[in-house]
């Protein structure tokens, strides 16, 4: 459906994003801020111009800097949410829903019709007559959606479309975009930099790193298998590179890492912070991967501690409680380290995908 | 969560709150007030002195002469004119000024503010130098279409336009900046071209600015009296709008001239309040 290489250069910011997505097919873009996600977006909508690459949508070129060919946003077969949905503030729930079928030539009966069609959809034909500012969060978010999805998008857009909503709403939101996103016939493309909106709600998840694309695939594998830092924290692993010769791999300062797995070559290891144990004293007997660390940093993670630890690596570790009370846990002492190689993981570093 | 919340309400009780405005307001610079006080009674103090001069008892006879009525109904209906042309021409090129880069367009806003800085008068005799019979565009318009602007009714509504209308453009535009172009961008999405943003979504957004606009254009055209008198004469019936009749009156009759002054003043600050309360302050 969607076949794009969107190369965009702005001073020194360069954008280099290959994306395809089929009918159908839900794709996240995720990614740091300033990584590129929104401008990916904007050039997709036609916001902004590609300096290079192109893009196509249902076979129709829509910028292609080389021919120079250029169809601006509003004959674009495109749907957008933005993240703060921008609404109309003088029009009615109902006739902002009613805005694009209109400007494509349905008359103002038949776009009003559809509008309240897609209202009733997304559970709010109560709320037709309503301005955005007696909406809700979560409300306005639905006709934002109501209204992408009335014009029959070809590629839907949707720029961090439950960012602006609080913790409850989102998860509520989360699971009703899930719905309506799986009944689009079309492409639809996610900008997010939460994982689990895209973990949810995408077939699959790209993600892009200073403009550039470092990892793509199911959540399943980029779960497993990181290969930035950035993808390691998003999805919780602490990730290390180095090289490996059989079980052992030596990270690129000398440390060395015991894994359950067997590689030569240039490889990941990855374990879970749960997987680390913390002692006041060096342990003694099975654990292979031992070291002595220092603490920087104590956060609640869920019904544990999360203990930022540096060192010869820098670890996360997730402790009970319970654990906690029997360590002097104070920022800048020392403790002792500990990962079973059972629980580490180490995986090829070849290219990404 | 409720930690922060104790220390919010701690540091300002309801208690806490008034000591602190109070210590605030004794607190204000001598340097300040005194000259805040002057100005004050030196914008105030004509009109007091306007009232104080009123001949009360003759005012309703003096109301009624017949030359009154016409002035005004003259001045109300030129200024109305005047700010509906400036509409029609200064809201696009606000959003021309705006919306849309192009070369030269801090010299176009620059000119477009020229009239505020030019005294009326000169204006009036710029415009005879087009618009007058042997004008640069007067002569054509004679020639071709048989229409002569100077010493008309049409001419005032003119006159007050080319004086007013900055005062329109540099609202709007302001507006226009101040709105959000990403309602424009949304509306693009929704296959609206240009034309279609600008009038269902950029009009709608920028109202109040417009109203705000308007309503100073048309104050400063209701008040014109250089350019008027200039390039429209004065011309009882005619030209002659209420500035006018007040200078005029001024050079025989003064309590002529104040009661006329008065009728401007109070229908001018009546119409001002009435839209202010129904457009300005509506969000």
């Amino acid at each position: 459906m969607l076949d794009a290489h969107l190369v965009v250069e702005v001073g020194r910011f360069h954008l280099d994003l290959p994306l395809r997505i089929g009918a159908g097919e839900v794709v996240a873009l995720l990614g740091p801020n300033g990584a590129g996600k929104t401008t990916a977006l904007r050039t997709l909508a036609g916001l902004a111009p590609l300096s290079g690459g192109h893009i196509t949508l249902a076979g129709q070129d829509l910028d292609r800097p080389d021919t120079r060919r250029w169809i601006p946003t509003e004959r674009r077969r495109i749907g957008m949410v933005f993240q703060d949905y921008l609404l109309f503030p003088h029009l009615t729930a109902l006739d902002n829903v009613a805005f694009g079928p209109r400007r494509h030539g349905a008359d103002r009966r038949g776009a009003r019709q559809q509008a309240a069609g897609w209202l009733a959809r997304v559970g709010l034909a109560e709320q037709a007559r309503r301005k955005p500012r007696q909406l809700s969060g979560g409300q306005a978010q639905r006709v934002a959606l109501a209204r992408a999805l009335a014009v029959d998008p070809a590629l839907l857009l949707l720029d961090e479309p439950l960012a602006a909503l609080d913790a409850r709403t989102r998860l509520d939101m989360r699971a009703q975009l899930q719905h309506h996103l799986a009944r689009h016939p079309g492409a639809s493309l996610l900008v997010t930099h939460d994982p689990l909106d895209a973990l949810v709600l995408a077939d699959r998840l790209v993600i892009l790193e200073q403009g550039r694309v470092v990892q793509e695939g199911d959540a399943a594998t980029i779960t497993a298998q990181p290969r930035t830092e950035y993808v390691a924290r998003l999805v919780g692993l602490n990730l290390y590179r180095g090289r490996a010769s059989g079980n052992t791999v030596v990270l690129e300062d000398g440390f060395r890492l015991t894994a359950a797995d067997q590689h030569d070559g240039d490889a990941f290891v990855a374990f879970r912070p749960s997987a680390v144990a913390l002692h006041p004293h060096r342990p003694d007997g099975s654990p292979r991967n031992t070291w002595p660390a220092t603490i920087t940093g104590i956060q609640r993670h869920g019904d544990n501690l999360r203990i930022q630890l540096t060192g010869p690596i820098e670890v996360a570790a997730d402790i009970t409680p319970v654990a906690a009370a029997r360590l002097d846990l104070v920022p800048g002492h020392t403790v002792w380290a500990a990962v079973k190689a059972a629980e580490t993981h180490a995986y090829p570093a070849g290219p990404a995908c | 969560m409720s930690l922060l919340d104790h220390a919010d309400t701690a540091t300002r009780p309801a208690v806490g709150r008034s000591p602190r405005r109070r210590r605030r307001t004794g607190r204000i610079p001598v340097a300040l007030l005194v000259p805040a006080t002057l100005g004050l009674l030196f914008l105030v103090l004509p009109l007091a002195g306007l009232l104080a001069r009123t001949p009360w008892t003759t005012l309703p006879t003096r109301l009624a002469e017949p030359g009154v009525l016409t002035a005004l109904r003259l001045s109300l209906l030129t200024a109305t004119l005047a700010t509906l042309l400036c509409l029609a021409l200064g809201v696009p090129l606000a959003w021309l000024l705006a919306r849309v880069r192009f070369p030269g367009r801090r010299v176009v806003r620059a000119l477009v503010t020229v009239p505020l800085v030019l005294p009326p008068v000169v204006g009036g005799v710029a415009l005879l130098l087009v618009f007058g019979r042997r004008g640069l565009l007067g002569g054509w318009l004679d020639s071709t279409f048989g229409i002569t602007l100077p010493f008309t009714t049409a001419g005032v509504v003119l006159a007050e336009a080319f004086v007013a209308m900055p005062f329109l453009i540099i609202a709007v535009e302001g507006a226009l900046r101040g709105a959000d172009t990403r309602y424009e961008e949304a509306a693009a999405t929704l296959g609206a071209g240009r034309w279609t943003t600008f009038t269902h979504v950029t009009l709608p957004l920028i109202g109040p600015g417009i109203a705000a606009g308007a309503v100073l254009c048309w104050a400063r055209a209701l008040g014109e009296f250089g350019a008027t008198i200039t390039f429209a004469g004065n011309f009882p019936g005619r030209t002659q709008t209420m500035p006018l009749a007040v200078y005029l009156a001024l050079e025989t009759d003064l309590e002529a001239a104040i009661v006329l002054s008065l009728l401007l003043l109070t229908v001018s600050v009546v119409i001002l309040a009435s839209l202010r309360d129904r457009w300005i302050t509506s969000p």
